[in-house]
């Protein structure tokens, strides 16, 4: 299945519950302030590794330049643009939106 | 309100208004309508503080290219504040860290404060408004 977060890792505890159910072979895509977990030097950075080792992790591309940090992208974590987004809602068949 | 209000020789009263920033820009509007009440008060003549706290120090991210998600870049904005002598920005270094950021990430220069020197800025305002 595919996992939506759309919250800074700062700001909510959206991504640690997430993350602590996702099942290995899920999909992970950050959008919106949920970003900012895909970037070096943050404190959600080991977590946000840890995760890629056995989910597929995903970052909206547009959120990132919005934001001015698609360059401290962590290596591990694939861009997607929104034709993207709309295939991996296609690719696996249930979605949840982490609101 | 404080015992020592300054104000101008014939005109009103001065106060020191903080607006603390503590949202990342753009998932939320919060950021936005700080900004536009910043210039407000400026307009004003008040003493304006800035203080970006938490992700509110996302807000001054350089390289906000906003195409993409069709809404209106307004980080260029915090460069204007300038022009409205709005020129007391503050930054809370613990939150800088935590998000891997320094100030050579940032727009526009700002002072780095840690959170003591933070708590004693806001405790001589007279007006606090958070967004």
């Amino acid at each position: 299945m595919l996992h939506i977060v759309n919250k800074s890792p700062f700001q909510t505890t959206t991504l640690e519950s997430c993350l602590r159910m996702a099942q290995p072979g899920h999909a992970l895509l950050l959008i919106e302030d949920g970003i900012y977990a895909a970037t070096v030097g943050s404190a959600a950075e080991s977590r946000v590794r840890q995760a890629c080792a056995s989910l597929k992790v995903y970052a909206l591309q547009a959120d990132m330049d919005a934001r001015g940090v698609t360059a401290k992208l962590i290596d591990g974590v694939t861009l997607v643009d929104y034709a993207g987004f709309v295939d991996l809602t296609a690719e696996y068949s249930t979605s949840h939106s982490w609101l | 309100m404080s015992e020592q209000q300054a104000t101008t020789p014939s005109g009103p009263t001065v106060k020191k208004f903080m607006f603390v920033n503590r949202k990342a820009p753009y998932g939320t509007i919060y950021a936005l309508e700080s900004l536009e009440v910043v210039l407000i008060t400026a307009t004003f003549d008040q003493d304006v503080s800035l203080v970006f706290i938490d992700d509110g120090v996302y807000e001054l991210v350089k390289g906000q290219q906003t195409k993409g998600i069709g809404i209106k870049n307004f980080s260029p904005s915090y460069r204007a504040l300038d022009g409205y002598d709005v020129e007391k920005l503050y930054v809370d270094q613990a939150s800088l860290e935590q998000r891997g950021l320094t100030e050579k990430d940032l727009l526009v220069p700002v002072e780095v404060l840690d959170a003591q020197q933070m708590g004693q800025l806001m405790a001589q305002q007279d007006v606090i408004l958070s967004f």
